[in-house]
């Protein structure tokens, strides 16, 4: 037995002199991830890490979910201030611009060549780089969650009124509503005014009709820009919908209220809806037991030449002031998350589209689309795609887009409770904006978007 | 015959009060400096730099409309709820004071409601009181879309004035049956013989031996409505519709955290402070002179 114990030991003590000496099999070099999605994603997030700290033994990414988007950017700016900020974070669409004038970052594509990788960037769908490039085209954040705004539609309701096709004009779309309202429907569409949905609302609306929400090109051109949504045809649309409102086509339906949007269109209470893509499995998981339904892109008015729609979502910020274990490390998972599998694992799980060419061509080829439940997520990439990104609908590039989107919120409520006209509520919408935009520029004086 | 302890030098004494004065130096001088501080310079989000603007942040706030409207919703829901809160509360601890059968139950559970944290009520009255599921879904029933704190300002504060109120009526139920149990029984047996019933006996005895405690609540009770409303906002409405509960102290959080603009929240909520002492000070000298301590 002492024998065999002695061996033991021997071998044990000779494991850990072999392993001391050896830098491979060194402690690996841990780095930070904080993102801001909760639930269902954050556990696909995690399992996202598990699979990448499987894959290699030089580096351990540590993934921390922060709850929501806005307080993951309030975290990693206290977090920052203090000198503790994680070496990537994942920011939202909108807080784009309010990243690139922080100073707090390292340039993703900079990180990426330093440590020998060589991404092509003209492999993401441009509608999604450019969201997120400088004006010159630099990546300086890498896309990883991201979506688009669809119309989904009640097959069934449709067919009672005689349509096989989702209507492709606004002109339609109201046509069919009455005629829903008129074969019983209580709640024929519903939609929510509160400050999130200006995403649907007003800025997939204006890309795909090619009108600006800002001057200076949304913003991409200087921090002057200064909003312009009351004189586009966003103007119309909003009168549209608030006559729909009023003529009882139209519910408002929130969370707040009791059912949001969602579940009234999966309950098959509500048979149109405008939302992302990322709430397809939401739907095909909770609908209503033989529900037929389907998704389309979301309608323009008749006679307008379609563009693009804006993508949705958040990209991942590499922060300024860590070491050069930490920055190979994060390469290394930049890279990981690049890899078209990763695509593929990403969007099954989620309802994300995935952000390559080669990534949606990889998907493609896996049948992933003609399968039931992802089936009609590819009109997302359609949609995305339609044309080439304009100098409009390349994205939005305003500072403190997440107050002017409240400020949107607001000034829907107060002209769906008739306390002002949609004129007049548009016109303080852009007065408050203004004034949001204008401190924003105080506050980096002399300072320009890269 | 001086009968106080004094210290033979005044630097004992000093020495006795320095971990009292650098604890509210600590957490609320320095603070409140710093926010002074930040309310008079433009604070670049990522600490990337500041700008002097002196007294910019404070005038651009005071001409907004918005902001006089969300000091005009402060008050309507400080004015409101305290005053529901500390009524409701008064009649049930007067009640629970008779004696009357089951008063040590309410004892206990009239005073379960403070100890719920804000957002978990918030959460509770979000449901009750949905226009469409909710318990008040019958009223829209019987007269459709009658109440909607959707869309309806009004309908909005009543909900965050009604979970705030649920809440403090807990909170001041305490102190009114402390306060109420503090009277010597043989007062109100004296009246009682002399032939004065229920209420009079509560105006002309009651009443007037509980007015500190009505004081302290009512100090108290506005003060906590201007800073511990945050939660059931947060929840129940976001500020809105159309801003109609945008309170101060939600305004201070949705400007600062949410809009990144620290300089303009650091302005808010010193005009929140001085807002607060200046009503705090109102009280102490009109309300107090009504007041008996004993």
């Amino acid at each position: 037995m002492t024998i065999i114990k002695r061996g033991f030991a021997a071998l044990a003590a000779g494991a850990l002199s072999t392993a001391l000496a050896m830098p491979a099999f060194a402690e690996p070099v841990k780095f930070d991830f904080w993102f801001g999605l909760s639930g269902d994603l954050a556990r696909v997030v995690d399992t996202l890490c598990k699979n990448f700290n499987a894959s290699q033994s030089d580096y351990e990414v540590v993934c921390t979910s922060q709850g929501n988007y806005d307080a993951t950017l309030q975290n990693t700016i206290a977090a920052f201030r203090a000198g503790k900020q994680p070496a990537i974070v994942q920011v939202y669409d909108v807080g784009t611009a309010t990243m690139m004038l922080s100073g707090a970052y390292k340039p993703a594509d900079k990180l990426m060549e330093e440590n020998g990788y060589k991404i092509d960037y003209a492999d993401y769908f441009p509608g999604i780089a450019r969201y997120y490039a400088t004006s010159k085209g630099e990546m300086l954040s890498f896309p990883f969650n991201s979506s688009t705004a669809l119309m989904y539609w009640n097959k069934d309701a449709f067919a009672k009124i005689g349509k096989t096709e989702a209507p492709k004009t606004w002109e339609d779309v109201g046509a069919d509503l009455k005629a829903m309202k008129d074969a019983g429907y209580d709640c024929p569409m519903a939609i929510n005014i509160s400050a999130n949905e200006s995403w649907q609302l007003m800025e997939q609306f204006s890309a795909l009709h090619n009108q600006p929400i800002a001057t200076k090109n949304n913003g991409y051109d200087g921090l002057d820009a200064r909003l312009e949504v009351n004189k586009t045809k966003f103007v119309q649309y909003v009168t549209d919908l608030k006559k729909w409102y009023d003529a009882g086509l139209i519910k408002i339906k929130s969370k707040d209220l009791g059912q949001d949007m969602v579940q009234a269109f999966a309950s098959g209470t509500c048979q149109v809806i405008m939302t992302s893509v990322g709430d397809h499995g939401t739907v095909g998981k909770t609908q209503k037991e033989g529900m037929n339904w389907g998704v389309a892109e979301l309608p323009v008015y008749a006679g307008t030449e379609r563009k693009n729609s804006l993508v949705g979502g958040a990209s991942l910020w590499v922060l300024s002031g860590k070491s050069d274990a930490e920055y190979k490390g994060a390469a290394a998972f930049l890279n990981f998350i690049h890899d078209p599998k990763t695509a593929l694992f990403w969007s099954t799980n989620t309802g994300y589209i995935p952000v390559t060419k080669s990534g949606f061509d990889y998907m493609k080829s896996n049948g992933f689309y003609d399968k039931a439940p992802y089936k009609g997520r590819e009109t997302a990439i359609a949609s995305l795609t339609a044309s080439e990104p304009t100098e409009i609908t390349r994205g939005i590039r305003l500072g403190n887009f997440t107050q002017i989107r409240a400020e949107f919120g607001t000034q829907m409520q107060a002209i769906f409770a008739n306390k002002v006209s949609v004129q007049e509520g548009l016109d303080t919408l852009v007065k408050n904006g203004d004034a949001i935009l204008d401190r924003f520029q105080q506050t980096y004086p002399g300072k320009m978007l890269p | 015959m001086e009968k106080r302890v004094t210290f033979s030098r005044w630097t004992i004494g000093i020495l006795f009060a320095v971990p009292q004065l650098l604890l509210i130096f600590t957490f609320f001088y320095w603070p409140a400096g710093q926010a002074v501080y930040w309310s008079l310079t433009l604070q670049q989000p990522w600490g990337g730099g500041n700008i002097w603007v002196g007294l910019d942040n404070f005038r651009s706030i005071l001409s907004s409309a918005d902001y006089w409207n969300s000091i005009t919703a402060s008050l309507v829901f400080a004015g409101i709820s305290t005053g529901l809160a500390m009524f409701i509360a008064l009649v049930l601890a007067a009640l629970t004071d008779r004696q009357l059968t089951g008063s040590r139950f309410y004892r206990v559970v009239l005073i379960w409601p403070y100890g719920i944290a804000a957002p978990a009520l918030a959460l509770a009255f979000r449901f009750i009181l949905a226009p469409e599921a909710g318990f008040l879904a019958v009223v829209n029933r019987m007269w459709p879309g009658i109440w909607d704190p959707g869309l309806d300002g009004a309908d909005a504060m009543a909900s965050i004035i009604a979970a705030f109120s649920w809440k403090y009526v807990g909170y001041n139920f305490i102190f009114f049956l402390a306060a109420f149990q503090a009277i010597p029984r043989s007062l109100i047996e004296a009246a009682a013989m002399d032939g004065s019933g229920v209420i009079r006996r509560f105006w002309d005895i009651q009443f007037p031996l509980i007015t500190p405690t009505i004081f302290f609540l009512l100090v108290i009770n506005i003060t906590e409505s201007f800073q511990d409303s945050f939660g059931i906002v947060d929840i129940m409405t976001s500020g809105g519709p159309a801003n109609a509960t945008n309170l101060m102290v939600y305004k201070i959080y949705s400007d600062g955290f949410k809009g990144l603009d620290y300089s303009g929240a650091a302005a808010q909520s010193i005009i929140l402070m001085l807002l607060i002492i200046v009503l705090t000070i109102f009280q102490f000298r009109f309300i107090e002179r009504r007041v008996h301590y004993r």
